[in-house]
Protein backbone atom coordinates (compact mmCIF):
# COMPACT_ATOMS: atom_id res chain seq x y z
CA UNK A 1 0.00 0.00 0.00
CA UNK A 2 1.41 3.46 -0.92
CA UNK A 3 1.04 6.27 0.99
CA UNK A 4 -1.07 8.04 -1.63
CA UNK A 5 -3.53 5.32 -1.09
CA UNK A 6 -3.25 6.07 2.89
CA UNK A 7 -4.09 9.60 2.10
CA UNK A 8 -7.69 8.30 0.74
CA UNK A 9 -8.44 5.78 3.28
CA UNK A 10 -11.63 6.48 5.21
CA UNK A 11 -14.28 4.56 6.85
CA UNK A 12 -17.90 5.35 7.35
CA UNK A 13 -19.74 4.16 9.86
CA UNK A 14 -17.42 1.02 10.89
CA UNK A 15 -17.25 0.31 6.94
CA UNK A 16 -13.45 0.43 5.64
CA UNK A 17 -13.12 2.48 2.21
CA UNK A 18 -10.06 2.81 0.10
CA UNK A 19 -11.22 6.04 -0.76
CA UNK A 20 -13.98 8.48 -0.16
CA UNK A 21 -15.54 8.23 -3.92
CA UNK A 22 -18.54 6.30 -4.22
CA UNK A 23 -21.08 6.28 -7.53
CA UNK A 24 -24.35 7.59 -6.89
CA UNK A 25 -27.79 5.34 -6.84
CA UNK A 26 -29.45 4.61 -10.39
CA UNK A 27 -26.63 6.29 -11.94
CA UNK A 28 -24.46 3.62 -12.60
CA UNK A 29 -26.95 -0.04 -12.65
CA UNK A 30 -25.51 -2.25 -10.60
CA UNK A 31 -21.74 -1.57 -12.04
CA UNK A 32 -21.47 -3.83 -15.15
CA UNK A 33 -21.07 -1.74 -17.64
CA UNK A 34 -19.03 1.13 -15.88
CA UNK A 35 -16.74 -2.38 -15.40
CA UNK A 36 -16.44 -2.54 -18.89
CA UNK A 37 -15.01 1.00 -19.48
CA UNK A 38 -12.39 0.78 -16.64
CA UNK A 39 -11.81 -1.51 -13.10
CA UNK A 40 -14.88 -0.41 -10.57
CA UNK A 41 -12.39 -1.85 -7.80
CA UNK A 42 -10.52 1.43 -7.99
CA UNK A 43 -13.63 3.15 -6.67
CA UNK A 44 -14.62 3.63 -2.89
CA UNK A 45 -17.77 1.64 -3.46
CA UNK A 46 -21.04 1.63 -5.93
CA UNK A 47 -24.65 2.57 -4.68
CA UNK A 48 -27.50 -0.07 -6.53
CA UNK A 49 -30.24 0.86 -8.36
CA UNK A 50 -32.75 1.91 -6.06
CA UNK A 51 -34.46 -1.28 -5.35
CA UNK A 52 -38.31 -2.37 -4.37
CA UNK A 53 -39.75 -5.48 -2.59
CA UNK A 54 -41.75 -6.27 -6.17
CA UNK A 55 -39.98 -5.38 -9.97
CA UNK A 56 -41.17 -2.32 -11.36
CA UNK A 57 -40.93 -1.33 -15.07
CA UNK A 58 -40.42 2.23 -13.81
CA UNK A 59 -42.47 5.13 -15.75
CA UNK A 60 -43.42 5.99 -18.87
CA UNK A 61 -42.62 8.76 -21.49
CA UNK A 62 -40.34 10.83 -21.65
CA UNK A 63 -37.80 9.63 -18.41
CA UNK A 64 -34.45 12.53 -19.02
CA UNK A 65 -34.41 16.04 -19.97
CA UNK A 66 -31.35 18.49 -20.16
CA UNK A 67 -31.71 21.76 -18.14
CA UNK A 68 -28.99 24.61 -17.69
CA UNK A 69 -25.77 22.87 -15.78
CA UNK A 70 -28.18 19.68 -15.22
CA UNK A 71 -30.70 17.23 -15.88
CA UNK A 72 -34.19 16.03 -14.71
CA UNK A 73 -34.89 12.66 -14.51
CA UNK A 74 -38.30 10.35 -14.47
CA UNK A 75 -37.18 6.89 -14.40
CA UNK A 76 -39.43 5.97 -11.73
CA UNK A 77 -37.30 3.42 -9.99
CA UNK A 78 -37.72 0.74 -13.01
CA UNK A 79 -35.81 -2.22 -10.86
CA UNK A 80 -35.70 -6.05 -11.31
CA UNK A 81 -36.75 -6.51 -7.46
CA UNK A 82 -34.74 -7.62 -4.47
CA UNK A 83 -34.69 -10.84 -5.17
CA UNK A 84 -34.41 -10.46 -8.81
CA UNK A 85 -31.21 -8.31 -7.30
CA UNK A 86 -30.44 -11.27 -5.08
CA UNK A 87 -30.17 -13.77 -7.37
CA UNK A 88 -28.55 -11.86 -10.74
CA UNK A 89 -26.29 -9.45 -9.08
CA UNK A 90 -24.98 -9.61 -5.62
CA UNK A 91 -23.05 -12.24 -5.29
CA UNK A 92 -20.90 -10.53 -8.62
CA UNK A 93 -21.12 -7.17 -6.34
CA UNK A 94 -19.67 -9.00 -3.34
CA UNK A 95 -16.71 -10.50 -5.21
CA UNK A 96 -15.74 -7.29 -6.23
CA UNK A 97 -13.03 -5.28 -3.44
CA UNK A 98 -15.78 -2.16 -2.86
CA UNK A 99 -17.88 -1.07 -0.61
CA UNK A 100 -21.53 -2.34 -1.64
CA UNK A 101 -24.15 -0.02 -0.83
CA UNK A 102 -27.34 -1.26 -1.71
CA UNK A 103 -30.53 0.90 -2.17
CA UNK A 104 -33.74 0.27 -0.89
CA UNK A 105 -36.83 2.18 -1.89
CA UNK A 106 -40.92 1.72 -1.25
CA UNK A 107 -44.32 2.87 -1.86
CA UNK A 108 -45.79 1.47 1.15
CA UNK A 109 -44.32 1.07 5.08
CA UNK A 110 -45.04 -2.73 3.88
CA UNK A 111 -42.70 -2.38 1.00
CA UNK A 112 -39.59 -1.05 2.58
CA UNK A 113 -39.99 -3.17 5.38
CA UNK A 114 -40.39 -6.25 3.06
CA UNK A 115 -37.53 -5.34 1.23
CA UNK A 116 -35.28 -4.92 4.07
CA UNK A 117 -36.41 -8.43 5.95
CA UNK A 118 -35.89 -10.02 2.45
CA UNK A 119 -32.08 -8.14 2.35
CA UNK A 120 -31.54 -9.54 5.86
CA UNK A 121 -30.37 -13.03 4.87
CA UNK A 122 -27.54 -11.81 2.14
CA UNK A 123 -24.35 -9.99 2.87
CA UNK A 124 -24.40 -6.70 1.72
CA UNK A 125 -22.04 -3.56 3.27
CA UNK A 126 -24.15 -0.87 3.90
CA UNK A 127 -27.92 -0.48 3.13
CA UNK A 128 -29.05 3.12 1.97
CA UNK A 129 -32.44 3.91 2.42
CA UNK A 130 -33.70 5.53 0.30
CA UNK A 131 -36.74 7.65 1.02
CA UNK A 132 -36.40 10.49 -1.06
CA UNK A 133 -37.26 9.34 -4.87
CA UNK A 134 -39.74 12.21 -6.06
CA UNK A 135 -40.40 9.93 -9.21
CA UNK A 136 -42.84 7.16 -8.18
CA UNK A 137 -46.90 8.27 -6.87
CA UNK A 138 -47.71 7.25 -3.80
CA UNK A 139 -44.60 6.75 -1.68
CA UNK A 140 -40.68 7.66 -1.84
CA UNK A 141 -40.40 10.95 -1.47
CA UNK A 142 -43.68 11.02 0.66
CA UNK A 143 -41.63 9.27 3.56
CA UNK A 144 -38.63 11.84 3.01
CA UNK A 145 -40.59 15.34 3.34
CA UNK A 146 -41.85 15.59 6.81
CA UNK A 147 -39.84 14.58 9.81
CA UNK A 148 -42.11 12.29 11.65
CA UNK A 149 -42.86 10.27 9.09
CA UNK A 150 -39.21 9.66 8.27
CA UNK A 151 -38.63 9.00 11.67
CA UNK A 152 -41.33 6.17 11.80
CA UNK A 153 -39.64 4.66 8.69
CA UNK A 154 -36.40 5.16 10.05
CA UNK A 155 -37.35 3.06 13.61
CA UNK A 156 -39.82 0.52 11.56
CA UNK A 157 -36.67 -0.79 9.30
CA UNK A 158 -34.29 0.06 12.26
CA UNK A 159 -36.24 -2.83 14.03
CA UNK A 160 -36.22 -5.45 11.06
CA UNK A 161 -32.73 -4.66 9.28
CA UNK A 162 -29.72 -6.04 10.41
CA UNK A 163 -27.22 -4.00 8.24
CA UNK A 164 -25.54 -0.64 8.76
CA UNK A 165 -28.34 1.80 8.11
CA UNK A 166 -27.73 4.77 6.05
CA UNK A 167 -30.79 6.90 5.03
CA UNK A 168 -30.54 9.02 1.75
CA UNK A 169 -32.28 12.17 2.20
CA UNK A 170 -34.59 14.31 -0.04
CA UNK A 171 -33.89 18.13 -0.19
CA UNK A 172 -37.42 18.58 -0.72
CA UNK A 173 -37.35 17.90 3.26
CA UNK A 174 -39.63 20.30 4.81
CA UNK A 175 -36.52 20.55 7.42
CA UNK A 176 -33.83 18.46 6.39
CA UNK A 177 -31.46 18.98 9.53
CA UNK A 178 -34.34 18.16 12.04
CA UNK A 179 -34.50 15.06 9.46
CA UNK A 180 -31.16 13.49 10.00
CA UNK A 181 -31.34 14.46 13.65
CA UNK A 182 -34.56 12.47 13.90
CA UNK A 183 -32.81 9.48 11.30
CA UNK A 184 -29.76 10.05 14.38
CA UNK A 185 -32.56 9.39 16.65
CA UNK A 186 -33.84 6.09 15.42
CA UNK A 187 -30.42 4.73 14.93
CA UNK A 188 -29.39 5.36 11.31
CA UNK A 189 -25.96 4.70 11.12
CA UNK A 190 -25.32 7.95 8.76
CA UNK A 191 -26.74 9.96 5.85
CA UNK A 192 -26.68 10.25 2.47
CA UNK A 193 -27.78 13.37 1.09
CA UNK A 194 -29.10 14.66 -1.52
CA UNK A 195 -31.34 12.85 -3.61
CA UNK A 196 -32.84 14.91 -6.57
CA UNK A 197 -34.94 18.00 -5.85
CA UNK A 198 -38.48 18.27 -7.27
CA UNK A 199 -38.61 20.16 -11.06
CA UNK A 200 -40.59 20.30 -14.03
CA UNK A 201 -40.71 21.44 -17.43
CA UNK A 202 -43.09 22.26 -19.70
CA UNK A 203 -43.98 21.36 -23.66
CA UNK A 204 -45.19 24.80 -24.41
CA UNK A 205 -46.49 23.50 -28.13
CA UNK A 206 -48.37 20.90 -26.15
CA UNK A 207 -49.58 22.92 -23.20
CA UNK A 208 -48.49 19.74 -20.81
CA UNK A 209 -45.51 18.66 -18.25
CA UNK A 210 -42.76 17.07 -20.05
CA UNK A 211 -43.11 14.42 -18.12
CA UNK A 212 -46.25 12.08 -17.63
CA UNK A 213 -45.68 12.13 -14.32
CA UNK A 214 -45.84 16.09 -14.12
CA UNK A 215 -42.68 16.48 -11.88
CA UNK A 216 -39.58 15.01 -12.05
CA UNK A 217 -35.78 14.98 -10.29
CA UNK A 218 -33.68 17.47 -11.26
CA UNK A 219 -29.34 16.95 -10.88
CA UNK A 220 -26.27 17.63 -11.98
CA UNK A 221 -23.77 20.60 -11.01
CA UNK A 222 -27.08 23.35 -10.77
CA UNK A 223 -27.89 21.58 -7.58
CA UNK A 224 -24.30 21.87 -6.39
CA UNK A 225 -24.46 24.96 -4.02
CA UNK A 226 -27.40 24.34 -2.57
CA UNK A 227 -26.78 20.34 -1.95
CA UNK A 228 -23.38 21.71 -0.09
CA UNK A 229 -25.44 23.92 2.39
CA UNK A 230 -27.33 21.28 2.99
CA UNK A 231 -24.36 18.84 3.71
CA UNK A 232 -22.99 21.38 6.03
CA UNK A 233 -25.92 22.37 7.51
CA UNK A 234 -26.69 18.31 8.40
CA UNK A 235 -22.63 17.53 8.83
CA UNK A 236 -23.10 20.26 11.94
CA UNK A 237 -25.93 18.58 13.89
CA UNK A 238 -25.44 14.89 14.17
CA UNK A 239 -22.72 12.59 15.41
CA UNK A 240 -23.29 9.91 12.63
CA UNK A 241 -21.43 10.34 9.13
CA UNK A 242 -22.55 11.94 5.99
CA UNK A 243 -22.28 11.22 2.40
CA UNK A 244 -22.53 13.99 0.33
CA UNK A 245 -24.21 14.10 -3.15
CA UNK A 246 -25.40 16.41 -5.59
CA UNK A 247 -23.54 18.01 -8.69
CA UNK A 248 -20.13 16.57 -8.10
CA UNK A 249 -18.18 16.63 -11.25
CA UNK A 250 -14.83 17.47 -10.53
CA UNK A 251 -12.00 16.78 -7.34
CA UNK A 252 -12.50 20.58 -6.53
CA UNK A 253 -16.42 19.93 -5.80
CA UNK A 254 -15.60 16.78 -3.96
CA UNK A 255 -13.30 18.25 -1.24
CA UNK A 256 -15.49 21.20 -1.09
CA UNK A 257 -18.14 18.28 0.28
CA UNK A 258 -15.46 17.00 2.41
CA UNK A 259 -14.83 20.36 3.95
CA UNK A 260 -18.38 20.65 4.48
CA UNK A 261 -17.91 17.48 6.42
CA UNK A 262 -18.61 14.85 4.18
CA UNK A 263 -17.17 11.63 5.08
CA UNK A 264 -17.27 10.30 1.83
CA UNK A 265 -19.16 11.43 -1.59
CA UNK A 266 -21.27 10.12 -4.43
CA UNK A 267 -21.17 11.12 -7.85
CA UNK A 268 -24.30 10.59 -10.07
CA UNK A 269 -25.19 12.85 -13.18
CA UNK A 270 -21.06 13.33 -13.49
CA UNK A 271 -21.20 9.92 -14.46
CA UNK A 272 -23.19 10.91 -17.83
CA UNK A 273 -20.31 13.85 -18.12
CA UNK A 274 -17.58 11.00 -18.50
CA UNK A 275 -17.69 7.49 -17.53
CA UNK A 276 -14.75 7.08 -15.59
CA UNK A 277 -15.05 11.02 -14.34
CA UNK A 278 -14.54 9.57 -10.47
CA UNK A 279 -11.36 7.81 -11.57
CA UNK A 280 -10.33 11.91 -12.27
CA UNK A 281 -11.91 12.32 -9.32
CA UNK A 282 -10.02 10.41 -6.83
CA UNK A 283 -6.58 11.09 -8.71
CA UNK A 284 -7.52 14.94 -8.00
CA UNK A 285 -8.14 14.08 -4.49
CA UNK A 286 -5.01 12.76 -3.54
CA UNK A 287 -2.96 15.22 -5.85
CA UNK A 288 -4.77 18.05 -3.45
CA UNK A 289 -3.74 16.36 -0.40
CA UNK A 290 -0.12 15.13 -1.36
CA UNK A 291 0.73 18.93 -2.44
CA UNK A 292 -0.19 20.06 1.00
CA UNK A 293 1.42 17.48 2.71
CA UNK A 294 -2.11 16.47 4.45
CA UNK A 295 -1.86 12.73 5.28
CA UNK A 296 -5.35 11.81 5.67
CA UNK A 297 -8.60 13.28 4.28
CA UNK A 298 -9.46 13.22 7.87
CA UNK A 299 -7.43 16.17 8.61
CA UNK A 300 -9.91 18.89 6.23
CA UNK A 301 -13.15 16.67 7.03
CA UNK A 302 -15.64 19.40 8.12
CA UNK A 303 -12.54 21.85 7.95
CA UNK A 304 -15.45 24.69 7.12
CA UNK A 305 -16.85 26.65 10.74
CA UNK B 1 -10.37 12.41 -27.48
CA UNK B 2 -10.49 12.08 -31.01
CA UNK B 3 -9.22 14.30 -34.41
CA UNK B 4 -11.63 15.92 -36.24
CA UNK B 5 -10.36 15.23 -40.11
CA UNK B 6 -13.72 17.13 -41.35
CA UNK B 7 -16.70 18.62 -41.20
CA UNK B 8 -19.02 19.91 -44.01
CA UNK B 9 -21.77 21.60 -44.35
CA UNK B 10 -24.06 19.61 -46.78
CA UNK B 11 -27.09 21.34 -46.66
CA UNK B 12 -28.37 24.32 -44.19
CA UNK B 13 -29.04 21.97 -41.58
CA UNK B 14 -27.27 18.58 -42.14
CA UNK B 15 -23.48 18.55 -41.88
CA UNK B 16 -21.07 15.15 -42.13
CA UNK B 17 -18.21 15.07 -39.97
CA UNK B 18 -14.84 12.36 -40.12
CA UNK B 19 -13.21 11.51 -36.96
CA UNK B 20 -10.17 9.56 -36.50
CA UNK B 21 -10.95 6.56 -34.71
CA UNK B 22 -10.15 2.71 -35.21
CA UNK B 23 -13.00 1.01 -33.73
CA UNK B 24 -14.77 -0.66 -36.46
CA UNK B 25 -18.73 -0.21 -35.95
CA UNK B 26 -21.27 -2.24 -37.31
CA UNK B 27 -24.60 -0.77 -39.13
CA UNK B 28 -26.98 0.58 -36.89
CA UNK B 29 -24.56 1.63 -33.98
CA UNK B 30 -23.78 5.13 -32.47
CA UNK B 31 -21.42 6.56 -30.45
CA UNK B 32 -21.59 9.48 -27.89
CA UNK B 33 -20.65 12.50 -29.19
CA UNK B 34 -19.03 15.41 -26.77
CA UNK B 35 -17.49 18.69 -27.59
CA UNK B 36 -17.52 20.55 -24.99
CA UNK B 37 -15.87 19.68 -20.97
CA UNK B 38 -19.20 20.96 -18.49
CA UNK B 39 -22.42 21.74 -20.19
CA UNK B 40 -24.39 20.48 -21.91
CA UNK B 41 -24.57 18.06 -19.53
CA UNK B 42 -24.79 15.03 -21.98
CA UNK B 43 -23.26 13.80 -24.66
CA UNK B 44 -25.09 13.16 -28.32
CA UNK B 45 -25.80 9.85 -29.57
CA UNK B 46 -25.43 10.32 -33.10
CA UNK B 47 -25.57 7.16 -35.20
CA UNK B 48 -22.44 5.71 -37.56
CA UNK B 49 -22.76 7.19 -41.10
CA UNK B 50 -19.54 5.30 -42.16
CA UNK B 51 -16.85 2.98 -40.80
CA UNK B 52 -13.57 2.00 -42.24
CA UNK B 53 -11.24 0.78 -39.12
CA UNK B 54 -9.37 4.12 -39.49
CA UNK B 55 -12.21 7.06 -39.29
CA UNK B 56 -15.72 7.18 -38.59
CA UNK B 57 -17.94 9.53 -40.26
CA UNK B 58 -21.72 10.90 -38.74
CA UNK B 59 -24.45 12.54 -40.99
CA UNK B 60 -26.04 15.12 -38.05
CA UNK B 61 -28.74 17.66 -38.17
CA UNK B 62 -28.56 20.77 -36.08
CA UNK B 63 -31.60 20.80 -34.08
CA UNK B 64 -30.47 22.10 -30.98
CA UNK B 65 -27.65 23.47 -28.34
CA UNK B 66 -24.99 20.24 -28.93
CA UNK B 67 -25.28 19.86 -32.79
CA UNK B 68 -25.12 23.15 -32.88
CA UNK B 69 -22.05 23.09 -31.65
CA UNK B 70 -20.66 20.29 -33.38
CA UNK B 71 -21.91 22.46 -36.45
CA UNK B 72 -19.01 25.01 -35.67
CA UNK B 73 -16.24 22.43 -35.14
CA UNK B 74 -12.90 22.34 -37.73
CA UNK B 75 -10.89 19.91 -39.37
CA UNK B 76 -7.71 19.51 -36.38
CA UNK B 77 -10.60 20.22 -33.24
CA UNK B 78 -10.88 17.24 -30.64
CA UNK B 79 -13.84 15.28 -30.15
CA UNK B 80 -14.78 13.03 -27.62
CA UNK B 81 -16.01 9.81 -28.62
CA UNK B 82 -17.85 6.60 -26.69
CA UNK B 83 -18.28 3.69 -28.83
CA UNK B 84 -19.13 1.93 -30.63
CA UNK B 85 -22.53 1.72 -28.72
CA UNK B 86 -26.03 -0.61 -29.23
CA UNK B 87 -26.80 -3.15 -31.37
CA UNK B 88 -26.87 -3.90 -34.74
CA UNK B 89 -28.98 -4.02 -37.58
CA UNK B 90 -29.01 -8.12 -38.41
CA UNK B 91 -27.05 -9.41 -40.63
CA UNK B 92 -29.59 -11.01 -43.49
CA UNK B 93 -29.37 -12.04 -47.38
CA UNK B 94 -31.78 -12.54 -49.79
CA UNK B 95 -33.98 -8.63 -51.03
CA UNK B 96 -33.69 -6.42 -48.18
CA UNK B 97 -35.18 -2.62 -48.46
CA UNK B 98 -33.63 0.01 -46.16
CA UNK B 99 -36.41 3.03 -45.31
CA UNK B 100 -35.52 6.02 -43.94
CA UNK B 101 -36.65 9.52 -43.19
CA UNK B 102 -34.46 12.85 -42.51
CA UNK B 103 -31.62 12.36 -40.51
CA UNK B 104 -32.88 8.50 -40.53
CA UNK B 105 -30.47 7.54 -43.62
CA UNK B 106 -27.45 7.68 -41.15
CA UNK B 107 -27.03 4.39 -40.27
CA UNK B 108 -28.04 3.13 -43.72
CA UNK B 109 -24.87 4.25 -45.79
CA UNK B 110 -22.93 1.61 -43.61
CA UNK B 111 -25.92 -0.71 -43.90
CA UNK B 112 -25.52 -0.58 -47.57
CA UNK B 113 -22.51 -1.09 -47.90
CA UNK B 114 -22.06 -3.90 -44.93
CA UNK B 115 -25.03 -6.16 -46.25
CA UNK B 116 -23.79 -5.92 -49.88
CA UNK B 117 -19.81 -6.79 -49.23
CA UNK B 118 -21.69 -9.96 -46.71
CA UNK B 119 -23.80 -10.54 -49.86
CA UNK B 120 -21.12 -10.10 -52.64
CA UNK B 121 -19.40 -13.12 -50.25
CA UNK B 122 -21.93 -15.38 -50.05
CA UNK B 123 -24.87 -14.69 -52.02
CA UNK B 124 -24.36 -13.16 -55.20
CA UNK B 125 -27.09 -11.30 -56.68
CA UNK B 126 -28.63 -10.48 -53.44
CA UNK B 127 -30.24 -6.91 -53.42
CA UNK B 128 -30.12 -3.94 -51.36
CA UNK B 129 -33.02 -1.49 -52.31
CA UNK B 130 -33.11 2.06 -50.31
CA UNK B 131 -36.13 4.30 -49.62
CA UNK B 132 -35.33 7.90 -48.78
CA UNK B 133 -37.55 10.49 -47.61
CA UNK B 134 -36.72 14.26 -46.90
CA UNK B 135 -38.79 16.56 -46.09
CA UNK B 136 -37.24 19.20 -48.54
CA UNK B 137 -33.89 19.01 -50.08
CA UNK B 138 -32.92 15.45 -50.92
CA UNK B 139 -29.14 14.52 -49.47
CA UNK B 140 -26.19 12.47 -50.07
CA UNK B 141 -28.34 10.76 -53.27
CA UNK B 142 -25.06 10.13 -55.31
CA UNK B 143 -23.23 8.67 -52.58
CA UNK B 144 -26.49 6.43 -51.76
CA UNK B 145 -26.79 5.22 -55.33
CA UNK B 146 -22.86 4.01 -55.67
CA UNK B 147 -23.58 1.59 -52.93
CA UNK B 148 -27.31 0.63 -52.78
CA UNK B 149 -28.88 -1.31 -55.88
CA UNK B 150 -31.48 0.93 -56.36
CA UNK B 151 -32.39 3.94 -54.53
CA UNK B 152 -36.21 5.85 -54.40
CA UNK B 153 -36.31 9.59 -53.17
CA UNK B 154 -39.22 11.28 -51.88
CA UNK B 155 -39.29 14.98 -51.01
CA UNK B 156 -42.34 16.56 -49.27
CA UNK B 157 -44.66 13.03 -49.15
CA UNK B 158 -44.41 9.94 -47.17
CA UNK B 159 -41.43 8.23 -48.22
CA UNK B 160 -43.68 4.57 -47.01
CA UNK B 161 -46.14 4.94 -50.01
CA UNK B 162 -43.49 3.90 -52.27
CA UNK B 163 -42.77 0.59 -50.83
CA UNK B 164 -44.53 -2.65 -51.69
CA UNK B 165 -43.48 -4.84 -49.01
CA UNK B 166 -44.40 -8.29 -50.47
CA UNK B 167 -41.35 -7.80 -53.03
CA UNK B 168 -38.74 -7.69 -49.97
CA UNK B 169 -37.17 -10.63 -47.41
CA UNK B 170 -36.24 -7.86 -45.28
CA UNK B 171 -37.12 -4.21 -44.07
CA UNK B 172 -35.10 -1.62 -42.17
CA UNK B 173 -36.22 1.01 -40.65
CA UNK B 174 -34.93 4.75 -39.45
CA UNK B 175 -36.49 7.90 -38.98
CA UNK B 176 -39.33 9.83 -36.83
CA UNK B 177 -41.59 7.32 -34.91
CA UNK B 178 -44.80 7.84 -36.92
CA UNK B 179 -43.23 6.86 -40.35
CA UNK B 180 -41.77 3.68 -38.88
CA UNK B 181 -44.97 3.25 -37.37
CA UNK B 182 -46.85 3.68 -40.67
CA UNK B 183 -44.53 1.13 -42.54
CA UNK B 184 -45.01 -1.38 -39.82
CA UNK B 185 -48.83 -1.72 -40.05
CA UNK B 186 -48.31 -1.49 -43.87
CA UNK B 187 -46.43 -4.50 -43.99
CA UNK B 188 -48.28 -6.30 -41.24
CA UNK B 189 -51.33 -5.54 -43.53
CA UNK B 190 -49.47 -7.49 -46.40
CA UNK B 191 -48.72 -10.24 -44.00
CA UNK B 192 -45.17 -9.00 -43.65
CA UNK B 193 -44.54 -7.43 -40.07
CA UNK B 194 -42.12 -10.22 -39.10
CA UNK B 195 -39.68 -8.61 -41.69
CA UNK B 196 -39.26 -5.55 -40.36
CA UNK B 197 -36.51 -3.90 -37.61
CA UNK B 198 -36.38 -0.28 -36.46
CA UNK B 199 -33.72 1.69 -34.90
CA UNK B 200 -35.28 3.88 -31.91
CA UNK B 201 -34.22 7.10 -30.93
CA UNK B 202 -35.11 7.53 -26.82
CA UNK B 203 -33.22 10.31 -24.92
CA UNK B 204 -29.82 9.17 -23.35
CA UNK B 205 -27.73 9.98 -20.66
CA UNK B 206 -25.16 7.22 -20.11
CA UNK B 207 -25.33 5.50 -23.32
CA UNK B 208 -23.95 2.27 -22.05
CA UNK B 209 -27.06 0.65 -20.03
CA UNK B 210 -26.75 1.62 -16.88
CA UNK B 211 -29.23 4.50 -16.00
CA UNK B 212 -32.52 3.17 -17.41
CA UNK B 213 -33.90 6.99 -18.93
CA UNK B 214 -33.74 5.25 -22.41
CA UNK B 215 -36.03 2.52 -21.61
CA UNK B 216 -38.46 1.22 -23.93
CA UNK B 217 -41.44 -1.87 -23.49
CA UNK B 218 -41.15 -4.23 -25.45
CA UNK B 219 -42.88 -7.65 -26.04
CA UNK B 220 -40.27 -8.87 -24.43
CA UNK B 221 -40.45 -6.70 -21.44
CA UNK B 222 -38.31 -3.35 -21.09
CA UNK B 223 -35.43 -2.99 -23.04
CA UNK B 224 -32.36 -0.52 -23.04
CA UNK B 225 -32.52 1.21 -26.51
CA UNK B 226 -28.89 2.35 -25.53
CA UNK B 227 -27.72 -0.93 -24.84
CA UNK B 228 -30.24 -4.28 -26.13
CA UNK B 229 -31.43 -1.66 -29.21
CA UNK B 230 -31.41 1.08 -31.36
CA UNK B 231 -32.44 -2.14 -33.25
CA UNK B 232 -35.39 -4.11 -32.45
CA UNK B 233 -38.21 -6.10 -34.34
CA UNK B 234 -40.69 -3.77 -35.37
CA UNK B 235 -43.21 -6.69 -33.71
CA UNK B 236 -41.27 -6.29 -30.58
CA UNK B 237 -41.95 -2.78 -30.22
CA UNK B 238 -45.16 -1.80 -32.31
CA UNK B 239 -47.73 -4.86 -30.42
CA UNK B 240 -47.71 -4.41 -27.36
C1 LIG C 1 -29.33 5.93 -31.23
C2 LIG C 1 -29.51 7.30 -31.83
C3 LIG C 1 -28.92 7.60 -33.02
C4 LIG C 1 -29.07 8.87 -33.59
N1 LIG C 1 -28.46 9.13 -34.77
C5 LIG C 1 -28.55 10.36 -35.33
C6 LIG C 1 -27.86 10.66 -36.56
O1 LIG C 1 -27.18 9.84 -37.11
N2 LIG C 1 -28.00 11.91 -37.06
C7 LIG C 1 -28.75 12.87 -36.43
O2 LIG C 1 -28.84 13.99 -36.93
N3 LIG C 1 -29.40 12.61 -35.28
C8 LIG C 1 -29.32 11.38 -34.70
N4 LIG C 1 -29.96 11.11 -33.51
C9 LIG C 1 -30.70 12.19 -32.87
C10 LIG C 1 -29.72 13.08 -32.10
O3 LIG C 1 -29.25 12.37 -30.97
C11 LIG C 1 -30.40 14.37 -31.61
O4 LIG C 1 -30.82 15.11 -32.72
C12 LIG C 1 -29.44 15.20 -30.78
O5 LIG C 1 -29.16 14.56 -29.56
C13 LIG C 1 -30.00 16.57 -30.51
O6 LIG C 1 -29.11 17.29 -29.69
P1 LIG C 1 -29.18 18.88 -29.61
O7 LIG C 1 -28.35 19.30 -28.47
O8 LIG C 1 -28.83 19.47 -30.92
O9 LIG C 1 -30.71 19.17 -29.36
P2 LIG C 1 -31.45 19.60 -28.02
O10 LIG C 1 -32.89 19.51 -28.30
O11 LIG C 1 -30.90 20.88 -27.50
O12 LIG C 1 -31.05 18.44 -27.02
C14 LIG C 1 -31.52 18.41 -25.70
C15 LIG C 1 -31.45 16.98 -25.18
O13 LIG C 1 -32.42 16.17 -25.83
C16 LIG C 1 -31.81 15.09 -26.50
N5 LIG C 1 -32.48 14.90 -27.79
C17 LIG C 1 -33.06 15.85 -28.54
N6 LIG C 1 -33.57 15.31 -29.66
C18 LIG C 1 -33.31 13.99 -29.61
C19 LIG C 1 -33.58 12.89 -30.48
N7 LIG C 1 -34.22 13.03 -31.63
N8 LIG C 1 -33.15 11.67 -30.11
C20 LIG C 1 -32.48 11.49 -28.95
N9 LIG C 1 -32.21 12.49 -28.10
C21 LIG C 1 -32.60 13.72 -28.42
C22 LIG C 1 -30.36 15.50 -26.66
O14 LIG C 1 -29.49 14.39 -26.79
C23 LIG C 1 -30.13 16.28 -25.40
O15 LIG C 1 -29.90 15.42 -24.32
C24 LIG C 1 -29.84 9.86 -32.94
C25 LIG C 1 -30.45 9.55 -31.72
C26 LIG C 1 -30.28 8.29 -31.15
C27 LIG C 1 -30.92 7.97 -29.85
C1 LIG D 1 -31.10 8.80 -13.88
C2 LIG D 1 -31.06 8.87 -12.38
C3 LIG D 1 -31.60 7.83 -11.62
C4 LIG D 1 -31.57 7.87 -10.24
N1 LIG D 1 -32.08 6.82 -9.50
C5 LIG D 1 -31.98 6.82 -8.15
C6 LIG D 1 -32.41 5.69 -7.38
O1 LIG D 1 -32.86 4.68 -7.91
N2 LIG D 1 -32.29 5.76 -6.01
C7 LIG D 1 -31.76 6.86 -5.39
O2 LIG D 1 -31.64 6.87 -4.17
N3 LIG D 1 -31.34 7.93 -6.10
C8 LIG D 1 -31.44 7.94 -7.46
N4 LIG D 1 -30.97 9.02 -8.18
C9 LIG D 1 -30.40 10.18 -7.47
C10 LIG D 1 -28.87 10.13 -7.43
O3 LIG D 1 -28.42 8.97 -6.78
C11 LIG D 1 -28.31 11.39 -6.74
O4 LIG D 1 -28.77 11.43 -5.40
C12 LIG D 1 -28.74 12.67 -7.42
O5 LIG D 1 -28.73 12.51 -8.81
C13 LIG D 1 -27.87 13.87 -7.06
O6 LIG D 1 -26.52 13.65 -7.38
P1 LIG D 1 -25.84 14.16 -8.77
O7 LIG D 1 -26.12 15.62 -8.88
O8 LIG D 1 -24.39 13.82 -8.63
O9 LIG D 1 -26.51 13.40 -9.85
C14 LIG D 1 -31.00 8.99 -9.58
C15 LIG D 1 -30.46 10.04 -10.34
C16 LIG D 1 -30.48 9.99 -11.72
C17 LIG D 1 -29.88 11.13 -12.51
S1 LIG E 1 -28.92 5.86 -21.72
FE1 LIG E 1 -28.47 5.06 -19.77
S2 LIG E 1 -29.36 3.08 -19.91
FE2 LIG E 1 -29.58 3.83 -21.91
Amino acid sequence: MTAADNCLKTEFAGVPFKNPVVLASGTCGFGREYNEIFDIQLLGGISSKGLTSSPRSGNEGIRVWETAGGIMNSVGLENPGVRGFIEKELDWLNGLDLVNIVNLSGHSMEDYIGGAELLNGVRLDILELNISCPNVKAGGMAFGVKTDVAREVVRRIRAVCKHKLMVKLSPNAEDIVALARACEDEGADGVSLVNTFLAMAIDVEKRRSVFENTYAGLSGPAIKPIALRMVHQVAKAVHIPVMGIGGITTWRDAVEFIMAGASAVQIGTGNFIDPALALDVIAGIESYLDARGIKNIAEIRGCVE
Amino acid sequence: MSKIISNERLSRDFFRMRVECSNEARMGQFYMLRAWRQYPVLSRPISVFDSDGGTVSFLYKVVGRGTEIFSGLKAEDDITLLGPLGSAFPEVSGKIALVAGGAGIAPFYLATKQLKAKQLEAYPGCQVDLYLGFSDRPLLTDDYRKTADNVTVNVGGFITDEIDPAGYDHIFACGPEAMMRALYEKCKESGAAGKVYVSLENRMACGVGACLVCSCRTSGGNKKVCKDGPVFKGEAVFEL
